[in-house]
């Protein structure tokens, strides 16, 4: 497979370079909102949401920045565009859904600070994709976001039946799941390579 | 409002030590996980990202503390946002000028300082409520409290990853580094084990009170 081939880009976001588990973005709600399956796939659903909008409006402000020649602002740009995209979300989504604005609405504002969207625009920007790259690319990371924070609930639902030694219950237990999980995502690093 | 303030509790020791040791961002609130876990695989790399963060806490903490009477309420993360990229973006030019190989191992880690919850959270519940003076102590605080956190995890994972330490090799020739420790899942386990013995000293402290409370 080409590297730059649409099904490479978004095969390498999905498994092989996992947001997560090998490139260390969007920690923080992956450790905090990983409790319950369900509340997990309602957060991994709405950030991959934004994602898909902030990685579109990324690459047109992109454009907009090179065409002026004010690259030095992309980071203020960017953090703005992302802020006022989830806020645009937020709004539609109580207008029309009222029932997954419900669903997924307390998610919402704390996605804004989460690095995965901001990390995605950025990297889209320095490995120069085009549109449908960018597309793909946000599709993946989404996607790879999903599956890392589902894996984590259902492994932190099973605990919860377990006898887990008092000092390691909470956060100590949930790191050393992930490391786990990230060794497992290790075994795809040599499909393609980098 | 300010009329109807009681008067500010004084700048004392505590008010830094807080942020190094009782809040400390990494291993007491969990704020922050992103470059914690992404930069420590080596020292120097922990440690630059722990002085660019301190000092974007406490250039932004600063001007939110002094602008905390302008910012009208209801667009104040907004406002803050837009200063801590600020703040970031000369981070960001700073470390590119002085060190390219530094800004290249960090990579997209100095700019995802923006994103940091740590550094929004100390804005919104420190810095919008107190003097300056009182905001920069804090945030230096907080600042250092986060890079000794980071240097806990980069010394000893290059130590076991790589067999040195800041690039000078420790151990004898004949020691092979356990590599797993540098590369993602290392960081996982080291911050793991980090509050495996946190959460352990603290259990003997509240049994050590309790023994001394029932005699």
């Amino acid at each position: 497979m080409p590297a730059d081939s649409l099904t490479f880009i978004f095969l390498n976001a999905l498994i092989i370079n996992n947001f997560v588990l090998a490139s260390f973005l969007g920690i923080c709600p992956f450790l905090g909102v990983s409790g319950k399956l369900n509340t997990a796939f309602s957060m991994g659903l709405a950030t991959t949401l934004v994602m898909l909008i902030s990685s579109v409006c990324a690459y047109f402000i992109n454009m907009l920045l090179v065409e002026f020649d004010i690259e030095f602002l992309r980071l203020i740009a960017y953090i703005a565009v992302i802020a006022s995209a989830v806020q645009l979300v937020e709004m539609s989504m109580k207008k029309f859904s009222p029932a997954l604005f419900r669903a997924l609405g307390i998610f919402l504002p704390l996605i804004t600070t989460n690095c995965a969207i901001l990390g995605l625009a950025l990297f889209q920007t320095y490995r120069e994709y085009n549109f449908s790259q960018s597309l793909a690319y946000s599709l993946g990371a989404g996607g790879g976001f999903i599956i890392a924070i589902m894996l984590m609930a259902g492994l932190r639902e099973k605990l919860e039946l377990a006898d887990v030694p008092g000092i390691a219950q909470g956060a100590a237990m949930t790191l050393m799941l992930g490391g786990i999980l990230s060794l497992i995502f290790m075994g795809f690093s040599g499909m393609g390579g980098a | 409002m300010s009329n109807k303030r009681i008067k500010e509790a004084p700048i004392t020791m505590d008010t830094f030590l807080k942020g190094v040791w009782e809040e400390n961002p990494v291993f007491v609130m969990l704020l922050g996980m992103c470059p914690v876990l992404a930069v420590t695989n080596s020292t120097i790399n922990a440690l630059a990202m722990g002085i660019a963060t301190t000092f974007v806490l406490v250039g932004s903490g600063a001007l939110i503390s002094l602008l905390r009477h302008t910012i009208p309420r209801q667009v104040r993360i907004a406002t803050y946002i837009i200063i801590i990229a600020t703040f970031v973006t000369i981070v960001d030019y700073v470390i590119q000028a002085v060190s390219l190989e530094l800004y290249n191992a960090l990579g997209a880690f100095i700019q995802l300082i923006v994103v940091n919850c740590m550094i929004l959270g100390r804005a919104e519940s420190y810095a919008s409520k107190n003097r300056i003076t009182k905001s920069i102590v804090s945030a230096l605080g907080m600042g250092t409290g986060f890079t000794v956190a980071l240097l806990c995890l980069g010394t000893v994972r290059e130590i076991l990853g790589a067999g040195t330490l800041l690039g000078f090799p420790i151990f004898g020739a004949d020691f092979e580094p356990w590599v797993i420790m540098i590369l993602p899942p290392g960081g996982f386990f080291v911050l793991g084990s980090w509050l495996l013995i946190f959460a352990l000293l603290k259990q003997r402290k509240t049994k050590m009170e309790g023994l001394a409370r029932a005699r």
